[in-house]
């Protein structure tokens, strides 16, 4: 057989397949249409019924009406439970957000007594307090007070913004910074600044077991620092204790180290 | 998609936890610090990086320093430079802007503000 016949017998086979599914189609159309004449028939026989008498009218109507009433009800329900979502949905937006500030200022908790403890060696930790205080809480002018057990006097260990020499010292119980310490309350003006290097803005006193430390003392905010956040109070309470204990372990470090090379050096003399 | 490479150049210790802490939030990145501005110099140019967020006041190299040098380098034009500095003044903001910084954040920083602009110039859409 050529190929030009066996083309004409594909086509031919296509064609009759084509045909096949319109046939088909045809005949569902058909049915389909029948189907909704017969529905429509019932449809207007009703109609007239009801049209015909006013008893099956008022049937129908009341039907209606109880069924509008549902769809009525359906829908208030609906867009009840719409507002509900939508205000549940504002509720999780806010909760969301007060979710992330906690996280962000336990972030900031954490780091800050992560640091305070990573080392015992007291330059190290005053430091790093230094760098809380600016990093964290946003001062500019500042200083770590340490207590004299000896002469009861505070002294300007370390500082920030002004030479250290600048800063006063102080007698314990006496002025801001020496009531703060004693009494171990926080003080924390609403003030920028403070012009007065015996006036601070903020005195964090530092105790270990109630036992007076030392002291922060702030003198001056940076200049885009717009007061104090409720994060700002929690990193005064966390430097209060654990800046306290962080000072507290590396002079008992450095203590025993000197101590430790004292009688090593005993030793060495009885030994050698 | 590719892991986004973030340098964080700050000589303090407690910020550089603070950023890391923060921009962990990213998906997919991958942090890498420098203490100073010529150990972030080192960093920079020897890798790739997608963001690097560089403090102003630093020892042996200061930040704007290392931002005019990652600027003069034609392959690191394009990187996005976030300065996160104690100095909140308009002029070290313009100072900081002119030699090709993209945003300049100043301390104390809050996490979710670091987090959006790092977002930002990453391009990532919450």
């Amino acid at each position: 057989m050529s190929d030009d016949r066996r083309g004409i017998f594909e086509r031919a086979d296509e064609f009759a397949t084509i045909f096949r599914r319109g046939a088909e189609f045809a005949k569902e159309l058909v049915q389909e249409n029948e189907r909704l004449r017969r529905q429509l028939l019932s449809l207007e026989e009703d109609h007239t019924q009801a049209a015909r008498d006013p008893h099956e009218w008022q049937k129908l109507r009341g039907e209606m009406l109880r069924r509008i009433d549902h769809l009525e009800a359906e829908r208030q329900s609906v867009l009840d439970r719409l507002r509900q979502i939508e205000e549940e949905n504002r509720h999780f937006a806010s909760r969301y957000l007060e979710v992330e500030d906690e996280n962000n200022n336990l972030a900031n908790l954490y780091v800050a007594s992560y640091q305070l403890h990573s080392t015992l060696d007291l330059s190290e930790v005053l430091k790093i307090v230094l760098e809380i205080v600016i990093n964290l809480i946003g001062a500019e002018t500042f200083a770590v007070y340490v207590l004299d057990e000896k002469t009861q006097q505070l002294e300007a260990v370390a500082a920030e913004g002004e030479a250290l020499a600048a800063f006063p010292s102080f007698r314990l119980g006496r002025g801001v910074l020496g009531a703060c310490v004693e009494s171990g309350k926080t003080v924390c003006e609403r003030v920028h600044a403070s012009q007065d290097l015996s006036r601070p803005i903020v005195c964090i006193p530092l105790r270990v077991q109630e036992r007076p430390l030392g002291a922060i003392a702030i003198y001056r905010l940076l200049a885009q620092k717009e007061g104090f956040s409720p994060l700002d109070h929690e990193l005064f309470t966390l430097l209060a204790g654990h800046a306290a204990t962080a000072i507290f372990a590396a002079r008992l470090h450095s203590l025993s180290e000197r101590k430790l090379n004292t009688i090593q050096g005993f030793i060495d003399l009885l030994t050698k | 998609m590719s892991r986004r490479r973030i340098l964080i150049v700050e000589d303090s210790p407690t910020m550089r936890q603070l950023l890391v802490f923060a921009l962990k939030r990213l998906k997919d990145a991958e942090i890498v610090e420098a203490s100073d501005g010529m150990d972030g110099l080192r960093k920079v140019t020897s890798d790739h990086f997608d963001l690097a967020l560089v403090d102003i006041n630093m020892p042996v190299m200061d930040g704007l320093k290392l931002i005019s040098l990652i600027r003069s380098e034609d392959s690191l034009k394009e990187m996005p430079i976030v300065v996160i500095t104690t100095e909140g003044a308009t002029e070290d903001r313009e100072r900081a802007l002119a030699l090709g910084a993209d945003e300049y954040l100043t301390k104390p920083i809050q996490a979710n503000r670091v987090l959006a602009v790092a977002k930002g110039l990453l391009k990532i859409v919450s």
